[in-house]
C-alpha cells in the first residue's frame, strides 16, 4: 500500500472536505510556547464544586459503574424536568421528553441527524460555536449562515432570517448567550424570532448552554414563548454553570417524538452517557446553587474590567451580556484577525482566538475568554496595550 | 454584601483603578466608599494571610475553650471583652454549646502559652474552667488553602 493520498481519496467525501477546527492549529502553536497567558480557553477556570466531586467519588465507591437506561437515570431526568421548568419556563415529561447525552455536542449532532434529510437547509447565526457548520454537514444538511453584527449586539433579527429563508429551510439553530460574542437575546428579540418560526413552520434547535451566565438581565428561553415548546429541541448541560466540562454531560428536552428519534441514534451509537457523570449531575442539581451566584458575580467583574480596559485602549467592543467571552474589534489595525492573534502571541505571549475560527464574518474580531483569573486578565490587558502601542 | 467589600476581602491590595473597572465606576468613587467604610468601622483593618510554615518562627497557637459565668450586668460581654484585651489573644468568639468562649492564643513557646492560661486567664474572676488544644498544622486560613499547588489542567486553547 502506498501512502496517504490514495487513502485520502477513499475517505467519505463529506468528512474529507470539512476542514478541521481553526482553533486546533492555534492550539498546536500555543503548546510549543512557554509562559503564555491564555484568553483562549472556552471553559470555566473555576473548579467543579467540591460537593459534586466528592459525591462522584462516593458514587464510584458505591458501584454506580454500569449501563444506565438509554435516556439516562430517571432520577436525573426528574431533577432536570423541574430544573428546566424553573430555568427555561417549559414543562418536559421526564419519562419521554428528556434525553441525557455526552455533552451538548452529542445532543446537537443527534438533533440534526434526527431532523435533517439530505438537502434540507439549516439557518444558524454566525459568529457561532466552531462545530455548527460541520455538524450540519455531517448530517447532510445545507448550512445557511446568517451574519450577526457588533453594532447590533450580535443579536438575530427577523429581517435577517427573512433574507435567508427558502422553501427548503427546515431548521433554525440558535445559541444565546452566544459563544464567541457574548451576545444575548431579550424576550422581545426572541418574540420576533418565535413568531417567524411559527409562521414558517420551522423546527428550532436552541443551544442554551450558557443560560445561567448572564450579567445585566435574566436569560429568556425561546421554549417559554407561545407555540415554541412543541417545535423546539432545547439543549443544555453541566459544562459551564457547574464547571464540569470533562464530565461530558448534556441533555436535550423536546416533544416526545423528537426525543424518541434522537434516542434511537443515541441508543445505537452511544448507548448511554457515563453513569458517574450522571450521578455527579444529579448532585449538582439537587444541592442549592449558591456556587453559581458567586461565579456569575466574579465573571461580571471580569467582564466589566475587560470592557473598560478595551475602551481605555481605544478598542471597540460591544458590551457582552452573557457567556464568558468578549469580542473586540481589531479591524482598524489593517491586519487579519489571524495575523493579529499570531503576532500578539509571538510577541507578547498572550493567546486569543481569531474571530474567523467562528465563521468568516468573525474577521476583524478576537475572542477573549474571561474564564481566567483577574490577575491573568490584568496582565493580558497590560500586554495588549503594549502590543497595540507598537502597531499604531 | 457590597461587591466592593467582597473584592477587598479577596485582595485588599487591589488598586482603586482596577476595582473601578470591575465595578463600572470611577477610582475616586471607590476611594470615597472605602474611606467611608473605614470611618464607620465596617473595615477594621488589613492583614496579609501568611503561611506560617514558610516563616522561620517557633510560634505556637492554642485553641482554648473557656467556660465563664455571665455577669449580672453585661452578660458575657464584660468578661469576653476583658479577655480579648490580652495581646496574646488573637481571636475570641462567644459560642453555643458546651463551653462559652473560644480563644485563639499565640505565644512564642508552649511554656509561654501555658503560662498565659494558668497565670492570666484561669485566675480571672468569672472564668470557671479552660481546655487548651495546641494547633499542629494549618491547612486553610481565611478561605485560603496553605498547600495548594497551582495546577490548571485545562488545555491552553479550546473552543
Amino acid at each position: 500500500m502506498k501512502g496517504s493520498p490514495s487513502l485520502r481519496d477513499r475517505l467519505n467525501t463529506t468528512v474529507r472536505d470539512i476542514p478541521r477546527s481553526g482553533i486546533r492549529d492555534f492550539f498546536d502553536l500555543v503548546t510549543t510556547m512557554k509562559d503564555v497567558i491564555s484568553l483562549g480557553i472556552g471553559e470555566p477556570d473555576f473548579d467543579t464544586p467540591w460537593h459534586v466531586r466528592e459525591s462522584t467519588v462516593f458514587a464510584l465507591e458505591r458501584g454506580a459503574t454500569h449501563y444506565t437506561s438509554n435516556l439516562g437515570y430517571l432520577e436525573l431526568r426528574r431533577a432536570l424536568s423541574s430544573y428546566a421548568a424553573k430555568t427555561f419556563g417549559a414543562e418536559y415529561n421526564p419519562e419521554s421528553e428528556i434525553l441525557i447525552t455526552v455533552g451538548v455536542s452529542e445532543a446537537l449532532d443527534l438533533a440534526l441527524r434526527a431532523l435533517i434529510n439530505p438537502g434540507d437547509e439549516v439557518l444558524y447565526h454566525e459568529p457561532c460555536y466552531v462545530s455548527y457548520r460541520a455538524t450540519i454537514l455531517f448530517a447532510h444538511g445545507v448550512p445557511v449562515p446568517i451574519e450577526t453584527r457588533a453594532e447590533n449586539g450580535f443579536r438575530l433579527t427577523r429581517a435577517m432570517l427573512e433574507s435567508k429563508v427558502t422553501p427548503r429551510t427546515k431548521v433554525l439553530m440558535l445559541n444565546f448567550p452566544n459563544n464567541p460574542t457574548g451576545g444575548i437575546m431579550s424576550r422581545a428579540d426572541l418574540e420576533d424570532i418565535a413568531a417567524f418560526a411559527v409562521e414558517r413552520d420551522l423546527l428550532v434547535i436552541t443551544d442554551e448552554i450558557y443560560a445561567e451566565l448572564t450579567y445585566d438581565q435574566k436569560h429568556t428561553s425561546i421554549v417559554s414563548l407561545p407555540g415554541l415548546r412543541d417545535r423546539t429541541i432545547l439543549l443544555h448541560g453541566f459544562s459551564k454553570a457547574w464547571a464540569m466540562t470533562g464530565f461530558r454531560l448534556g441533555y436535550a428536552c423536546g416533544p416526545a417524538e423528537l426525543v424518541e428519534a434522537m434516542m434511537k441514534i443515541h441508543q445505537y451509537t452511544m448507548l448511554c452517557a457515563s453513569s458517574l457523570s450522571q450521578k455527579a449531575a444529579l448532585e449538582a442539581l439537587t444541592r442549592p446553587a449558591t456556587d453559581i451566584g458567586e461565579m456569575v458575580a466574579e465573571y461580571r467583574r471580569r467582564r466589566n474590567f475587560l470592557v473598560a480596559a478595551f475602551s481605555e485602549m481605544g478598542l471597540e467592543c460591544h458590551r457582552p451580556l452573557g457567556a464568558f467571552y468578549a469580542f473586540p474589534s481589531v479591524a482598524k489595525f489593517g491586519m487579519s484577525s489571524k495575523d493579529f492573534a499570531m503576532q500578539f502571541l509571538k510577541e507578547e505571549r498572550v493567546a486569543v482566538v481569531p474571530g474567523t475560527a467562528f465563521g468568516t464574518c468573525g474577521e476583524g474580531f478576537l475572542r477573549c475568554a474571561y474564564a481566567t483569573s483577574m490577575d491573568n486578565i490584568k496582565e493580558a490587558m497590560a500586554r495588549l496595550k503594549k502590543f497595540i502601542g507598537k502597531l499604531s | 454584601m457590597d461587591e466592593l467589600l467582597k473584592i477587598l476581602q479577596t485582595n485588599a491590595l487591589e488598586s482603586r483603578e482596577n476595582i473601578a473597572r470591575m465595578l463600572g465606576t470611577t477610582a475616586a468613587d471607590v476611594s470615597q466608599r472605602i474611606a467611608d467604610y473605614e470611618k464607620r468601622g465596617v473595615i477594621r483593618g488589613y492583614q496579609a494571610v501568611l503561611n506560617d510554615e514558610t516563616i522561620d518562627s517557633d510560634k505556637v497557637t492554642a485553641v482554648i475553650e473557656v467556660k465563664v459565668t455571665p455577669q449580672r450586668e453585661g452578660g458575657f460581654n464584660t468578661i469576653a471583652e476583658r479577655i480579648s484585651r490580652f495581646p496574646e489573644v488573637r481571636s475570641a468568639y462567644l459560642m453555643s454549646g458546651t463551653y462559652d468562649l473560644l480563644l485563639f492564643v499565640e505565644g512564642r513557646s508552649l511554656r509561654e502559652v501555658a503560662g498565659f492560661v494558668s497565670e492570666r486567664l484561669s485566675p480571672l474572676e468569672g472564668v470557671l474552667s479552660t481546655s487548651t488544644h495546641f494547633m499542629l498544622k494549618t491547612y486553610k486560613r481565611f478561605g485560603v488553602l496553605m498547600h495548594q499547588q497551582s495546577s490548571d489542567e485545562r488545555l491552553t486553547v479550546s473552543p
